[in-house]
This record gives C-alpha cells, sequence and structure tokens, in this order.
C-alpha cells in the first residue's frame, strides 16, 4: 500500500522543512560562500582593510612546494588511516559477533572510544608515546628503538595514524558489527553444513553481503581523515617535525588562524573542499559499481 | 506528568531569567564593565584575578571584568574574531610576538601613550626599563600598548648533577656547556646532556641579541615593517652546527618547539636547559635538587659578547571603537597597575620581571636579591649593556607562524636531512617570503 501523504498545498511542507533548511543554509552554505568570497581577497587579521587580488591566492597556493608536500603527506596519512581503521574494526566486529560470555560488555567496551574528543585522544596518546615521559616510549627505548617522535618524522607519523585510527576504530566498529547481525544466520549455516572452513565463509559469504557497509564507512573514513583528524594531528605533533605531518586540513588551519593569511587559507580550503567532492564522486561513481546490495 | 515536569522546569529558569534581568541594569547602571582578556594559568591567573578585585574595591565608576581565553595565541585570536564581530574586549593581553600584528592593525587599538594623554593621567615611557620600553614603542617612540608581565631567557641548572659530575664552576661559555654536558652524559645523564625550551628564541633570537649580531635589517623589524632577515650569517650557523653534532649522541637533545619540554629539567632528566626566567615558578614547586638560574653561555670568540638579552613575556593592548567613558576607566586602570609597590609585589609574586626602573631598585634596596639571586639573572641580562640595533627586540609581522616555519628548519637540520647553513638559509628565505606578505596587508 502506498503510504504517501499528499498536501494540499507547498506552505506546509516547506514550513515543516524550513528549520532543517535554515540550519543547513546557516551553517554550511553561508561559510562555504563566504570562504569562496575570501579566496579572492587578501585582508589583514583584523579585517580592517581587504583588497580583491582575482586567483592570487590561487596562485599562491599552486606554486607553494609546501602544498605538494602536504597533500604527500596526506595521501599517506589518510590511506594508512582507513585501511587501518576498517580493517581492525573488522577484525573486532567479528570477533565480539560471536557467542561468547560478555559479549555486551566488550562491544560497549569498544564503543567508548568514539565519546573521546579528538583533541583528547590526541594528548592521550601524546602522553603514552612522549619521548621523556611516555610509558611505551621508555619501554621502545629499553627495546634499542630510538623513538623520537618530535626530531623522527616517520615516529611523528606512525604516532597520528596510531591516534587517529584508534579514535575512529569505535565507529567502523558499531556500523560493522550492525551489518554483520543483519547477515541471515541461515546462509552462513547452510555453507557450514556444505563444508566451508570459518575463513572461506567468511570470504565468500560475509564479506560480499557487508560491502554495503563497508563502502559507506569507506567514504566516511575519508572525509574524516581529510577534515575530522586535524584536532589529534594539533595535540599531538603541531604538524612537525619539519611539516612531515602537516596534512591539507592542519595547513588550512596554521595558515589561517595561526599565519592570519586568511586569503590564501581561504583558498586552500577551497581546494580541498573540490578535491573531496571529486573524490566522493569517483568512489560513487566506480567502487560503488562493486558494491552489491 | 513529562509534560508537568518540563513546563515547571521552563517556570524556573524564568523566574531566574528574570531575576537576573532585574539586577543586571541596576548594577550597568552604577559602574561602567572593562573587559579584560587574559591568558594567564595557575599563580599567575590568581595573581591578574587579585589586581581586578583590588582594583574595583579601590573605586566605584568602573568593573574590571577578567576572563581566561586560553592559551597566548588562543588569546589573540579571540580577540581578533572578537573585533571582526563587532565585540571586541578594552583590554588584551598580547605576547610579545603578536606585537607587530597588532601594531599593523592601526584602526583596531588604540595606543596607549593616547589614551593616556587623553584620560590625564600620568604616564612616562621612560619609567620603564629601556629593553622594554624599546620594544613597546613605535619607530618614533610612541609606546603602543602597556608592559604587563616581562621574563626573559636564563640557562637552569641542576647544581646537584653538576656536583655528580665533578664540574665545579657553572658553565660560562658555549664551548664550556658542550664539555660540562658530555660530562654529564657520562655521569648517567645519558638521554639528555644539556637541552633549550622555545627552541628559535633560544638558538636564533636571544643568539643573535646576546652576541650583537643582527637578526633582521631595519634594528630587527622594529624602524618598519620592511626589514629582511638575516640570521644565516657564521656564528649562528656554527651554533646549530654544534647542536646537530651534539644531537647524534644525545649530548643535546632537542625537546620541542614551545616550553613543553620544560619538565625534563624539573624531573631531572635534562641538568642543563635554557628556557624562559618564568619558568621560576615550576622549578621552585617540582625540582627536587638544588638548581640556579644562570645567565645565557656565549661564544668568547664573538667580540662584544655578550651583549644584552631580549624580553618575552606580554603586555596589554586597548582595543578601538570603545567610548570615552570606557577609556577614562581603562586609563585609571592602568595608572592603578603602574604603581610601584604593586609593579614590586607583582614581580615577586608572580615570577615575572619589576618592569619599570623604580620598582626594581625598590625591591634591590629590600635585599630580595641577596636571597633570591636567580631572580636577578633575567634583570643582570637585560641591563648588561646599553641595547644597540640588535638587541632592542624584534617586531616581525606572522611571527608566531614564522616560529614554526624557523623550527621546522632547525629540525630538519636536527634530524640530518639538511645541512646547519642549508636550513638556517632556508629558514631565512621562508621568513622574508612571509615578512613579504605582512607587509603588503600592513601597509595598505
Amino acid at each position: 500500500m502506498d503510504k504517501r501523504v499528499f498536501f494540499p498545498s507547498k506552505t506546509v511542507p516547506l514550513l515543516l522543512l524550513l528549520p532543517q533548511l535554515v540550519i543547513t543554509l546557516v551553517f554550511f552554505y553561508w561559510p562555504a560562500v563566504q570562504a569562496v568570497v575570501m579566496s579572492f581577497q587578501m585582508e589583514d587579521a583584523f579585517g580592517t582593510t581587504s583588497e580583491f587580488v582575482g586567483f592570487e591566492n590561487y596562485t599562491a597556493v599552486f606554486t607553494d612546494p609546501f602544498y605538494y608536500r602536504a597533500m604527500g603527506v596526506t595521501a599517506v596519512f589518510s590511506t594508512a588511516v582507513a585501511f587501518l581503521s576498517l580493517s581492525l574494526s573488522l577484525l573486532l566486529a567479528v570477533m565480539a559477533d560471536r557467542d561468547i560470555k560478555g559479549a555486551g560488555l566488550y562491544r560497549t567496551l569498544l564503543i567508548w572510544p568514539y565519546a573521546v574528543a579528538p583533541a583528547i585522544a590526541g594528548v592521550l596518546w601524546y602522553f603514552m608515546f612522549q619521548p621523556s615521559l611516555g610509558l611505551f616510549a621508555r619501554m621502545l627505548r629499553d627495546w634499542g628503538i630510538d623513538w623520537n617522535p618530535l626530531l623522527n618524522g616517520d615516529h611523528a607519523m606512525i604516532l597520528v595514524v596510531m591516534a587517529a585510527t584508534w579514535k575512529q576504530i569505535s565507529y567502523n566498529f558499531l556500523f560493522f558489527l550492525a551489518g554483520l547481525q543483519a547477515i541471515p544466520k541461515s546462509l552462513i549455516e547452510a555453507a557450514a553444513i556444505d563444508g566451508a572452513r570459518p575463513f572461506r565463509r567468511f570470504w565468500t559469504i560475509v564479506f560480499p553481503l557487508l560491502s554495503p557497509t563497508t563502502f559507506f564507512l569507506f567514504v566516511v573514513n575519508i572525509v574524516y581523515v581529510f577534515f575530522d583528524t586535524f584536532g589529534i594531528i594539533d595535540a599531538v605533533t603541531g604538524g612537525g617535525p619539519a611539516k612531515t605531518t602537516t596534512t591539507l586540513v592542519f595547513k588550512v588551519y596554521a595558515d589561517g588562524r595561526l599565519g592570519g593569511d586568511l586569503g590564501g587559507s581561504a583558498a586552500q580550503s577551497v581546494v580541498l573542499m573540490v578535491m573531496v567532492i571529486a573524490l566522493t564522486a569517483i568512489q560513487f561513481r566506480f567502487i560503488e559499481r562493486k558494491v552489491s546490495y | 506528568m513529562m509534560r508537568k515536569q518540563t513546563r515547571n522546569g521552563l517556570m524556573a529558569s524564568a523566574c531566574v531569567a528574570g531575576l537576573f534581568l532585574a539586577a543586571a541594569p541596576m548594577a550597568a547602571q552604577a559602574q561602567t564593565e572593562i573587559q579584560w582578556w587574559h591568558a594567564m594559568t595557575g599563580a599567575n591567573n590568581d595573581v591578574i584575578n587579585k589586581l581586578a578585585d583590588d582594583f574595583n574595591a579601590s573605586q566605584t565608576d568602573y568593573k574590571v571584568v577578567v576572563s581566561y581565553k586560553g592559551s597566548y595565541p588562543d588569546t589573540l585570536n579571540a580577540g581578533i574574531a572578537a573585533f571582526r564581530a563587532g565585540n571586541a574586549p578594552h583590554i588584551i593581553q598580547v605576547f610579545e610576538v603578536g606585537t607587530a600584528t597588532m601594531m599593523a592593525a592601526k584602526g583596531a587599538i588604540k595606543p596607549v601613550q593616547e589614551l593616556m594623554k587623553e584620560a590625564g593621567e600620568t604616564f612616562d615611557p621612560q619609567s620603564y626599563l629601556p629593553a622594554i620600553t624599546g620594544y613597546y614603542s613605535t619607530a618614533k617612540g610612541e609606546m603602543l600598548s602597556f608592559p604587563f608581565n616581562s621574563s626573559s631567557m636564563v640557562m637552569w641548572v641542576n647544581k646537584d648533577a653538576l656536583k655528580k659530575a665533578n664540574i665545579t664552576d657553572i658553565p660560562k661559555t658555549w664551548p664550556d656547556v658542550f664539555e660540562a654536558a658530555k660530562k654529564l652524559k657520562t655521569a648517567g645523564y645519558a638521554t639528555c646532556g644539556f637541552s633549550t625550551g622555545w627552541t628559535t628564541w633560544a638558538n636564533i633570537e636571544q643568539l643573535s641579541a646576546w652576541h650583537n649580531l643582527p637578526l633582521a635589517t631595519k634594528a630587527n623589524g622594529l624602524d618598519g615593517f620592511d626589514t629582511v632577515l638575516t640570521f644565516n650569517g657564521p656564528v649562528q650557523v656554527r651554533h646549530l652546527q654544534n647542536l646537530v653534532e651534539l644531537q647524534k649522541d644525545k649530548t643535546f637533545d632537542y625537546s620541542g618547539r614551545t616550553s613543553t619540554g620544560e619538565g625534563r629539567f624539573t624531573s631531572g632528566e635534562c641538568p642543563i636547559f635554557l628556557t624562559s626566567s618564568g619558568f621560576f615558578g615550576n622549578v621552585k614547586a617540582n625540582a627536587k635538587f638544588d638548581y640556579a638560574a644562570a645567565p645565557m653561555p656565549y661564544y668568547p670568540d664573538v667580540a662584544g659578547a655578550p651583549q644584552n638579552s631580549i624580553i618575552g613575556g606580554a603586555s596589554l593592548w586597548v582595543m578601538g571603537g570603545k567610548k570615552s567613558d570606557e577609556y577614562k576607566g581603562v586609563a585609571k586602570f592602568l595608572t592603578f597597575l603602574s604603581d610601584t609597590d604593586r609593579q614590586a609585589k607583582l614581580h615577586i609574586d608572580s615570577g615575572y620581571l619589576p618592569i619599570t626602573k623604580a620598582a626594581y631598585a625598590k625591591v634591590k634596596a629590600s635585599g630580595f636579591y641577596q636571597q633570591n639571586p636567580d631572580r636577578e639573572t633575567p634583570l643582570l641580562e637585560l641591563t648588561h649593556k646599553t641595547p644597540t640595533d640588535n638587541s632592542r627586540g624584534l617586531r616581525f609581522g606572522n611571527m608566531v607562524q614564522m616560529r614554526d616555519d624557523w623550527s621546522e628548519e632547525i629540525e630538519a637540520a636536527l634530524a640530518g636531512k639538511k645541512s646547519a647553513q642549508q636550513a638556517l638559509d632556508d629558514a631565512v628565505a621562508r621568513g622574508n617570503q612571509t615578512l613579504r606578505q605582512f607587509e603588503r596587508t600592513a601597509n595598505r
């Protein structure tokens, strides 16, 4: 039966939509338009004077060698975080989905980190791996590893990847668990009767049936890595040492807030916005085809 | 049931709101409020609150309201955002490296000297220590902000550690420090012989001033925004090269860009540590060993070294576009802060420097420094010689970001990715780019 409701005029539906539309316009579209406008201007930090400079900010962005370096850093960082957080949370979800004692407790504990603010998560990891105070840093040093994220770029990158991954695992876990629980038990049991081992059952039945969830999470994770990891990077490394952990979004912040270059920062964020839109479009166009709903 | 509760709750909050609404205009009529935004935490936060309370109790026309706005960069950014939104505070505490940013914002600030003159309050820039007046005045000599908390860089030394390594005298020169650090390393301080906080402040800015070497043209930027950086000279390169060599076996060990590594001194890990004299409160509270604050080391073969150190810390800026009645209150409050007794007490309580000549003389006369010689070290450094164009101070636009850029180059050199010369050449080149961009937005 068709449950569609018909309104006599357009006023009522518009009124009902209005709050959401207003929120979207005020909090999403208006700032985005502001960013585009600012990206064509050059002004001092206080905004007392501003000058229209055309595409000069964009030219500056694309001729800045550090911008390309930040792109490289972002590529490494996002691939590592997306891959690790997706695979680890899938593993955890598969483990927690079994009938074991205290499954509810494990699940709750695994979801907890999601409630931790990014900056707090960053500080937590910073302290654990701080070369002279950190518990784990001392352990690594005792094993003869010269752990020093203050000077060694690879160590700093490993640290922010770990923190960002840890923060995202809970979210992915939640969706994977729901996805797993939606898979009909009968399919798996049938395969088991046919003699398929657990690993084979997972690859041929569970993983393909989970693909819509995986795809959704993949898109969400990429957006997360591009935008939301800024707090973690700020707290753990501040983009250092020598810009080895300066991602595109952190550069937007550093140039705009710390450097007072609002025009250049706005231009970068517009470019970043276009990049993420393009990336998401590509994902939907090409990867989604492989998804079986 | 649920609904009733909600309604009762609403009624209650409405009543409370009504009470506030009724009370607020009464207070506002009687007193003019003056907003003061600051970045002080811990013991220094208490000092700020006490100052405001004392001022509010001393008269009835004005009420100073203090708000903590986070770290120095956070406070500056909060002030900028508030100004753009049209509700800036009256007074904002800005750290020394934000000075150029504030100075360039002509319409956004009210020069303190002008404010005091208009309000008929006495204000003499010459009453401050010269190193301080120079830092906060324009090239023409007009003082734009009100010096509040100042510090300088000193070398904190763990005397117990020196004893353990059989070092009798506190090292005075850089070669002495390197020698001492090597001995300390063999005596058990394996992970860090010596280190510094605020890496660029220590190894570029103070180093240059202390050796009477220019950081940049135009008196380090004090005489104009068209300044060009020049700190990639032989002494600075040699110093960085020394650090690079010593980093290899951790005779020197890098401790980050800001004050975050300071705990390595108080924990006993790094027995020699160059950082702000404002670190005093922490050392006093946490160091479980005998310590001293010694003057910064120097290279004895550099002619004229040591010269004098430059200040750090913050000053109070008065924001523009306020009512003249409010400015009167601000001026009264600044006069209140200038009082010699108050300045002297502030110095003793907070660990920051006495900023007026009178306060310094008063504390000195009281015999305070005989019991606390560590507290005079930064003052002796600041006043060691008459400041030259290389040591009066520095004023660079976008300094917060520029310090990050310089730190990156130092980090690259210490990690062995670049030579010391290359790193400083690149730091200068990147800094000059930033300065030109700032000059462009500042001069319109």
